[in-house]
């Protein structure tokens, strides 16, 4: 049987997004998400983070806890994780932290994550979410933690003893060329939606059934293993988290089921001096919260 | 090289033996892990049918699961006919006192509610003793050691396991009986294959005039199916029929007999007018081989530390018209069980198997199985020459007055246990003498029948599949029509000029001449098992969770 003689803990990222599916999600007659008349379901890709973390906890041991940051509403979506699985929920929530962007996001996850005692081995989150579509607060939080971080993972294997993930990835997110990577523990994995969960011996089944019952279980009671967090308890600085800490402006939001996103960009040529000036002076009143 | 995990016990199959010996080893705190091929027990099995409960057996399935029969059963059945079919005209005896004889309670079941109940059963018993139930796997394989010697098994979806004991309940297109040599796939005279279809019926107390709690076996037999040695069955269920039909398969080989067609000659009879109507629904068609223990079972089914138990070890006896596999499956599986933790105290499990063997013995069991009777009818009865004099005299003004004269008393002879037990493997018993009472004591059915069965196209569009893209799991290794044309009949999803079905017949040129050839398509098997006997393949069960998937079973 395995040895679970030194645990691994495993922090699952994920967030509620509007259920885009056909027929739940709602448009005002401008077009606008009505996000009040839209159900806010786990984002979809959050799932196989949540399949790979399970995956680490069958076969290696440990713990499993489920953070989100969002609206008490939320709530709702770490249910949704314990249905999965999640020995424990944490909530991040306050008026403060709302509106944030990717940045401010990451600025706050960390701050949570670093507050974890023990502090987690593996973090995953879910590869882009279904609303935002920027694939960054993954990424981001991994460069606040300081941690490095795997994307694409196809499948992975942790070595308990030598404290190292095996992955193997995709490499620029085509399926046709596979990598695999070792890296150390603590590490941010990000799995890819062709990830698939291995279970290669009959105790891992057997674990698997016995976890996926018992927090089905559990999942009626979920309020019971969540907590809250709000800005002070994580010591953060209203001034750089949420909408105030966010360097990012939302121009307009376009139905995605309609119509493809055409959001204006422009390119900026890295080598052309004057352009990157220009941006800067774009984003500078906003970089201090102003 | 990774090491084995190792379990005490590995059941394989969690179909009634396989539930029946993970019982008891569960209750006596064996470390057991059972490997079931089916996304769900039950998915992937068919059966008539009736279990019985016996008295004179040391184990019956309720004894091992008190709430069987509140929990998994359709209805109990409390009369029990025969009906002896000559044209239209059909004499039936009541076969209560056979139906009767040793039997302690007999249920309807469906194998899809009966199975997944058991498992749920098995699962929390089995994780108590650090083992548990796994659903989706496919044992495929014996791991032996540097010796050759059986210490485990090998499965497609996870590593090998290793076991002091492997208790093979895989049913009757078992792969470990065939690995280990104890069991093949040869004569087709072993065998029965049984085809049958679970019918929509929601007034199934008005139809068949029965009181809550009650049910009711009909069986058919005579010349409705074309000299094909067999018959057919109808039993009730809670608001279904199962109605099927169980013909030896080297009778079916002989007369190239299409086994789907054989029972719409079953479903399109008269005598069933009077139950089914033009509304007939079919809701699942399903088929299975069945062996025959009298020929089939090995009395000595075991190696080293792997024991068959049930269909795996050919423990299907037919005792003249009624068909007892479930109960002698779990009787088998608890002995199974029974003597490996008797030699593990013992301190001697390596021979489990020798001491399981005893138990069959001792038990009584391998006697219901083989009945010594029946070696003796075999000879005697069993010879063309004596099957056409029998025949011959029955058929002879002489026999048919001696019929007529009997009248409805012959039923009582229907109703002697030990008749039954060795009926001989003839067309004697199965079609000349239920023929023939028929024609002198039969009365002409009245009742029309409107049914219209569906098309071989239709069952097999109604029935759910998972197949697993690219990887056929039998392959046909020999395509001459001499080595496997036999299978383009037999195979109760092909047929002479269907092209949808898994057998085919083609025409090729070779050297300016026509030839026949066999090709095969396993996308619409319902792995039954037939073509393993009756074509040249290199037969194996699809991969955990892939292929047909059973409702209702
Ligand atoms: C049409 C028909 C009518 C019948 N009527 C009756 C009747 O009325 N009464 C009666 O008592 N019997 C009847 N039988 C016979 C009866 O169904 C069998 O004798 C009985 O099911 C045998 O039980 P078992 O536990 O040995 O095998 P099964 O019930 O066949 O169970 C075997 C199990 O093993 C699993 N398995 C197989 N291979 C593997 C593998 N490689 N790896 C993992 N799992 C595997 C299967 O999925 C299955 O769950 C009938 C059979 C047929 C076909
Ligand atoms: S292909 Fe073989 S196993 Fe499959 S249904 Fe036909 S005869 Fe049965």
């Amino acid at each position: 049987m395995d040895n679970n003689s030194s645990d691994i803990d495993i922090v699952v990222l994920t967030k509620g997004v509007p259920d885009f599916r056909e027929g739940k999600v709602s448009f005002d007659e401008h077009g606008h998400l009505e996000r009040g008349k839209t159900p806010t379901v786990m984002n979809p890709n959050d799932r196989f983070a949540m399949k790979a973390a399970l995956q680490t906890k069958v076969r290696s041991g440990g713990k499993i806890t489920v953070m989100s940051m969002g609206p008490p509403g939320y709530k709702e979506i770490l249910q949704e994780a314990m249905n999965i699985y999640a020995d424990e929920l944490y909530l991040l929530s306050d008026r403060e932290m709302a509106a944030a962007d990717t940045w401010a996001t990451a600025i706050t996850i960390c701050s949570a994550v670093e507050k974890l005692d023990p502090t987690p081995d593996i973090v995953f989150a879910g590869f882009k979410t279904a609303d935002g579509e920027t694939g960054h607060t993954g990424p981001q939080t991994s460069w606040a933690l300081e941690w490095p971080i795997i994307t694409h993972v196809v499948s992975l294997d942790v070595d308990v003893d030598e404290r190292k993930i095996r992955a193997r990835r995709l490499v620029q997110g085509d399926i046709k060329e596979i990598e695999t990577v070792e890296v150390d523990l603590p590490c941010f994995v990000i799995p890819d939606p062709e990830f698939e969960a291995e279970y290669p011996r009959a105790s891992h089944r057997l674990r698997l059934q016995n976890l996926t019952e018992e927090t089905q279980v559990r999942s009626d009671a979920y309020e019971e293993t969540l907590t809250m967090w709000d800005h002070k308890e994580l010591n953060l600085d209203p001034d750089f988290i949420g909408l105030d800490g966010s360097p990012t402006i939302v121009g307009r939001v376009d139905p995605i089921p309609k119509a493809p996103s055409d959001r204006e960009a422009t390119i900026i040529d890295l080598e052309n001096k004057s352009g990157l000036e220009e941006m800067l002076g774009i984003m500078a009143p906003f970089a201090g919260g102003k | 090289m990774r090491e084995y995990e190792h379990y005490e016990a590995i059941v394989v199959g969690a179909g009634p033996g396989g539930a029946a010996a993970a019982a008891v080893l569960a209750e006596n705190d064996i470390e057991t892990i059972v490997l079931e091929r089916g996304m769900e027990a039950g998915s992937k099995n068919v059966s008539g049918g009736l279990i019985y409960a016996e008295e004179s057996s040391p184990y019956t399935i309720d004894n091992l699961f008190p709430e069987f029969r509140n929990e998994a059963t359709e209805r109990p059945i409390t009369e029990y006919k025969l009906h002896n079919i000559s044209g239209e005209k059909v004499a039936s005896f009541d076969l209560k006192g056979l139906h009767e004889y040793d039997t302690k309670w007999c249920d309807s079941v469906l194998r899809r509610k009966m199975d997944s109940w058991l498992s749920k059963e098995v699962q929390s018993r089995t994780q108590e003793t650090g083992g548990g139930l796994i659903n989706g796997i496919h044992v495929n394989g014996l791991l032996r050691d540097e010796n050759g010697k059986i210490k485990g098994v090998t499965c497609d979806e996870i590593d090998p396991i290793t076991a002091d004991v492997v208790i093979a309940a895989d049913g009757v297109t078992s792969e470990l009986a065939r690995a280990s040599g104890l069991m093949d796939w040869e004569r087709p005279e072993e065998w029965f294959q049984g085809v049958k279809v679970v019918v929509d019926l929601k007034e199934v107390d008005n139809i068949f005039d029965l009181e809550p709690e009650t049910g009711i076996a009909h069986l058919f037999s005579g010349d409705l199916f074309e000299g094909v040695r067999g018959g057919g069955f109808l039993y009730t269920n809670q608001e279904s029929l199962s109605i099927g039909t169980v013909f030896h398969l080297d009778s079916i080989m002989e007369e190239e007999a299409e086994s789907h067609e054989l029972l719409n000659k079953l479903l399109t009879h008269p005598l069933l007018g009077q139950w089914l109507d033009k509304d007939y629904c079919e809701l699942e068609y399903s088929a299975k081989l069945v062996p025959d223990s009298k020929k089939a079972a090995n009395p000595n089914p075991h190696l080293d530390r792997l024991l068959l138990v049930g269909d795996a070890a050919g423990q299907m006896q037919a005792q003249g018209p009624i068909i007892k596999g479930m109960n002698h499956a779990v009787t088998a599986g608890a002995l199974a069980a029974e003597a490996f933790v008797e030699m593990k105290e013992r301190g001697d499990s390596e021979k489990a198997g020798e001491r399981y063997e005893l138990k069959l013995r001792q038990t009584g069991l391998m006697g219901k199985l083989r009945p010594p009777m029946y070696s003796v009818v075999k000879v005697v009865a069993e010879n063309k020459v004596a099957t056409a004099i029998v025949d011959g005299v029955l058929t002879s003004p002489v026999g048919r007055a001696a019929i007529r004269t009997m009248g409805k008393r012959i039923g009582k002879l229907y109703n002697v246990p030990i008749l039954s037990m060795a009926i001989p493997d003839t067309s004697t018993p199965y079609v000349t003498l239920p023929t023939i009472i028929g024609q002198e004591v039969g009365e002409i059915i009245k009742s029309k029948n409107l049914v219209d069965p569906p098309e071989l196209a239709d069952r097999i569009s109604k029935l759910a599949y998972d197949t697993d893209i690219g990887k056929p799991h039998i392959e046909l290794i020999d395509n001459s029509y001499a080595a496997s044309g036999g299978a383009v009949t037999a195979c109760p999803v092909s047929a002479v000029g269907f092209g949808g079905g898994c057998y085919r017949m083609e025409e090729i040129e070779v050297d300016g001449k026509i030839e026949l050839r066999v090709s095969l398509d396993t996308q619409p098997c319902i792995e039954c098992g037939t073509c393993a006997v009756v074509a040249k393949t290199e037969w194996s069960n699809p991969r955990g969770n892939k292929g047909v998937e059973f409702k209702h079973g």
